[in-house]
């Protein structure tokens, strides 16, 4: 190249190389390249921006609501006949919780609707107030206030996640409606919706001449088939009220001349169309509701002020619950505490001695080349696997019980090993070798430049590899599954490495998995918690970086 | 920090608490069917209320709980097993085979499969002819099994609507998707609710065996190429779907259904909606038993297990009014229930093959 332009006749010297205009044109290009390879940068930062904000805006969206629950207070005196004072557990509860709900329906009393009333209020409100006095045993005889839940539909629909009123026709039977629509042939009169169909009164229908007998419906359903001459299926004639034909019949009694002609009538329309074509919309009440009258009760207790919104501490303080209005995650908390707890303690100690042992003491041969690179494999081994082998290995062959934390700890620390091992080996690389050389100066033997020197150092850097590590396995779910920590437990009383445990990863499967809607903002809710812990947990692993660590 | 003292704090906690554990007498273990995990989870909250231990109830699904249950006797077993269907008799030899003798089988009750749509979607009324036309993998063309050839659901009857079939479903090791296919696929092949399946069966009267096999090689697969589509264990998932898109169709358990009416519509089956008194009555076509098994050689051995069974049976659970009713359970009339509550408390074993 550099020939070439030597050899191109004068005019172009060194100077004026730069400026021709195929100069010009790659020195734009290269900036333009510089430039795009930013925006390439800036574009995926966005996106990734944007797609964690729409992560967090629709778990925060959709988990906000479990954050509060609606309650009701109670008056309950707690008679002591009926509780023992020695055994207060085993009174009963249920009875004493809805009847003082009932008291603010003295008007209902017969069973049926009793039964109907009493959903409203949670099922578990027995256990609030039974928890309530166990915890406050001096109060038997008082007359106490206690806040209860309302069962998860009106709890639900108080903070209007589920509504009062769904569309009571599907699209389809819009569309039909639609078509009469179009043709102009709906009107409204007297508060009343018609269609204005023309009907032949065939003689063939009046069996006889008896015009009392004549089958009306058949003329109708004749006449109304015109406006869907090309519909497969009969759903139009849900369009039409029942008593349609009597429209036509009290005509043609008045009037027996009629029989063979064809008349105007007005045809009625069944219930949701004529609302649909008086109001422009169908209501019915939502079916989750067994009737209005729920939504009456609903209704007079918020307006008494009786209900109140109070932040679900349940959630933090509470052991899972078949119902969403007292599930929590305490249990989850626990287990998923003593996992972690079980998984430090064997992978910290185990990670570090591999790491030093490879570090400063294994002699560079190819069992240690091959070591290594089984190590760093095993980083990227999907959790799944350590899950299978936990079932086979831990379960199986050495018998130990099924969905405890600590086989739960074990298979995550299998999982956690590959990480510290990889930090703490590049933490002890990062301390210089000065200080092990001046350890050896002054006549340290080699452990005790390792522990006494080279070892503190690194800790800081071991610590957040660590931290990384669990809180890696803090969200680890599959492992887990395996193993069967995903136990329904609901109490937290007897807890412990060798009981059966739920983690927080297990709980929001569990959770997400519930036919309750009340679940649906838990699981949420249990997310953003879970998240809030890892981000804590990352968050201490960075200051251990950037304050403790020592910049050499 | 001293690394050492770590490692021989951590060998020592561990060892200690593992051995501590160990010895300790163990709470029930309840494992099987995730249809029937919301019922013993709600005994299992009740009895600890009322004192009890809590017992540890798992989710496997009943072909993994059935294989777990079927290990052994002992205290590494599990006492109790959930299913969405009878055991079968492969599974009953795994247990005989390990010492697993003296099984009580429970009816709880039913469940209903539900389809359901999208309330703002199409209402749609099918029979279970048509549901087998449109999502097996195999269906009668002009007296022949071809590949499904329909796509849209009026393809299959011109009174359907005029929408392509989309049906997110189970994946196959689930209970729900083996209880649709029994009911369903089975259910019109076996009868010969299709003039196929009818000359089939006629022409093969005298073996039962053939037909059978027969019927469960050609009747039983969903179709893969794309109408039905496998949409994993979790329903919720499938309800979320639904009501994105409105011409799609979901199969679940009727408690899903339940919950979410404001949202989904059912479809009835020739003409009838699912709800408890339908299925209760058997007047809803899908519908299957759900079942408990218990092992009675831990009767005794395991504490507060007498007590539990009690209080599964019990009318305050079982009931017309019970709290599994509350919970979506299908509950059973006053003479079954009688009949259950009688079993599961002397403990008749099922007759052993």
């Amino acid at each position: 190249m550099s020939d070439a332009i030597a050899q191109a006749p004068g005019a172009r010297t060194r100077e004026n190389y730069w400026r021709t205009n195929a100069a010009k044109r790659r020195v734009r290009r290269r900036y333009a390249a510089d430039r795009r390879l930013q925006y390439y940068g800036l574009g995926s930062i966005g996106l990734a921006i944007v797609l964690l904000g729409i992560l967090f805006s629709s778990l925060i969206f959709s988990g906000y609501v479990a954050f509060f629950t609606t309650k009701i207070g109670l008056t309950i005196y707690l008679d002591p006949n009926v509780i023992d004072k020695a055994n207060p557990g085993a009174a009963n509860y249920r009875k004493m919780a809805r009847n003082a709900f009932f008291t603010y329906f003295p008007e209902v009393t017969s069973p049926m609707e009793r039964r109907q009333l009493g959903k409203s209020l949670s099922s578990g409100a027995p256990y609030v107030v039974r928890n309530y006095v166990i915890a406050h045993p001096e109060e038997i005889g008082d007359l106490v206030d206690i806040k209860v839940p309302l069962s998860d539909p009106f709890d639900q629909l108080s903070k209007g996640v589920i509504p009062r009123e769904i569309d009571a026709l599907s699209g389809d039977r819009v569309a039909l409606f639609n078509v009469l629509k179009r043709r102009g042939v709906l009107h409204v009169e007297n508060d009343k919706a018609y269609v204005k169909a023309d009907v032949y009164i065939n003689p063939g229908d009046v069996p006889e001449g008896d015009v009392e007998a004549a089958d009306y419906q058949r003329m109708v359903d004749e006449a109304f088939r015109t406006f869907y001459m090309r519909a497969h299926s009969r759903a139009y004639e849900e369009i039409l009220s029942q008593d349609v034909a009597s429209a036509v019949k009290a005509r043609v009694l008045a009037d027996p001349a009629l029989v063979g002609k064809t008349i105007q009538v007005n045809l009625p329309l069944s219930k949701h169309y004529d609302n649909l074509a008086r109001t422009g919309e169908a209501k019915v009440l939502n079916p989750r509701f067994s009737s209005e009258k729920d939504l009456q009760w609903f209704d007079s207790l918020k307006k008494r002020g009786l209900l109140t919104t109070h932040f679900t501490w349940e959630l933090f303080f509470n052991a899972d619950s078949r119902f969403p209005e007292l599930a929590g995650l305490s249990g989850a908390l626990t287990g998923s505490f003593l996992a972690l707890l079980v998984c430090f303690l064997l992978s910290f100690p185990i990670g570090i001695a591999t790491a030093v042992y490879l570090e400063e003491f294994a002699p560079k041969t190819r069992w240690t080349d091959f070591i290594e690179v089984n190590i760093n494999n095993l980083a990227a081994v999907p959790s799944v696997v350590f899950g299978l082998l936990g079932l086979a290995v831990f379960l199986n062959v050495f018998g130990l019980p099924r969905s405890v934390p600590l086989v739960g700890g074990m298979v995550l620390a299998l999982m956690t090993l590959p990480t510290i091992i990889v930090a703490t080996r590049a933490a002890l690389k990062a301390v210089p070798p000065s200080i092990r050389e001046g350890g050896y100066g002054v006549g340290a033997s080699k452990h005790q430049v390792m522990l006494h020197h080279v070892l503190p150092l690194a800790l800081p850097g071991i610590l957040t590899g660590t931290i990384i590590g669990l809180a890696q396995a803090l969200g680890e779910t599959a492992p887990l599954l395996l193993i069967g920590m995903n136990a329904f437990i609901p109490s937290i009383e007897n807890m412990g490495l060798l009981q059966p445990a739920m983690a927080l990863p297990t709980q929001i499967f569990s959770w997400a998995d519930s036919p309750e809607r009340g679940f649906v903002s838990r699981t949420s809710a249990a997310i953003l918690i879970l998240l809030s812990f890892l981000i804590i947990m990352n968050a201490i692993a960075v200051y251990l970086r950037q304050r403790v660590e020592r910049k050499w | 920090m001293s690394i050492k003292f770590i490692a021989y704090a951590a060998a020592a906690v561990v060892g200690t608490i593992a051995f501590a554990g160990m010895a300790s007498a163990r709470e029930i273990k309840i494992v099987g069917s995730s249809t029937v995990f919301p019922y013993t989870q709600a005994v299992a909250e009740e009895f600890a209320q009322k004192g009890g231990t809590a017992p540890t109830v798992e989710s496997t699904g009943t072909g993994g709980g059935m294989k777990i249950f079927c290990q052994g006797i002992g205290e590494a077993h599990p006492d109790i097993t959930g299913a969405s269907r009878a055991m079968k008799p492969s599974e009953r030899e795994l247990c005989e085979k390990n010492g697993v003798k003296g099984i009580t089988e429970i009816l709880l009750g039913f469940d209903g499969l539900s389809l359901a749509n999208a309330r703002k979607g199409n209402k749609i009324d099918v029979t279970k002819e048509q549901l087998y036309r449109a999502l097996a993998a195999k269906v009668p063309v002009d007296g022949k099994l071809v590949a499904n050839p329909f796509k849209k659901w009026s393809d299959i009857d011109k009174a359907l609507p005029d929408i392509a079939i989309v049906v997110y479903g189970p994946p196959p090791t689930s209970g729900t998707r083996d209880a649709f296919v029994e009911l369903v696929f089975h259910h019109v092949c076996k009868k010969g609710k299709l003039p196929f399946w009818k000359a089939k069966a006629e022409e093969m009267k005298g073996e039962k065996k053939a037909f059978k096999k027969m019927y469960k090689a050609d009747c039983t697969a969903m179709r893969t190429d794309g109408p039905f589509i496998e949409a994993g264990e979790n329903d919720n998932l499938i309800v979320q779907r639904l009501a994105a898109d409105p011409n799609a169709v979901g199969i679940f358990g009727y408690s899903f259904l339940f919950e979410n009416q404001d949202q989904l519509r059912p479809l009835s089956i020739a003409g009838v909606e699912p709800s408890m008194e339908a299925i209760a009555s058997g007047k809803y076509a899908i519908s299957r038993p759900l079942y408990i098994y218990i092992k009675n050689a831990h009767r005794k051995v395991i504490k507060g297990m007498n007590d539990f069974i009690k209080e599964y049976v019990s009318d305050e659970a079982m009931g017309a009014d019970g709290y599994l009713s509350e919970r979506g359970l299908v509950v059973l009339d006053d003479a079954k229930l009688m009949a259950t509550q009688k079993s599961a408390l002397n403990g008749d074993a099922m007759p052993t093959n």
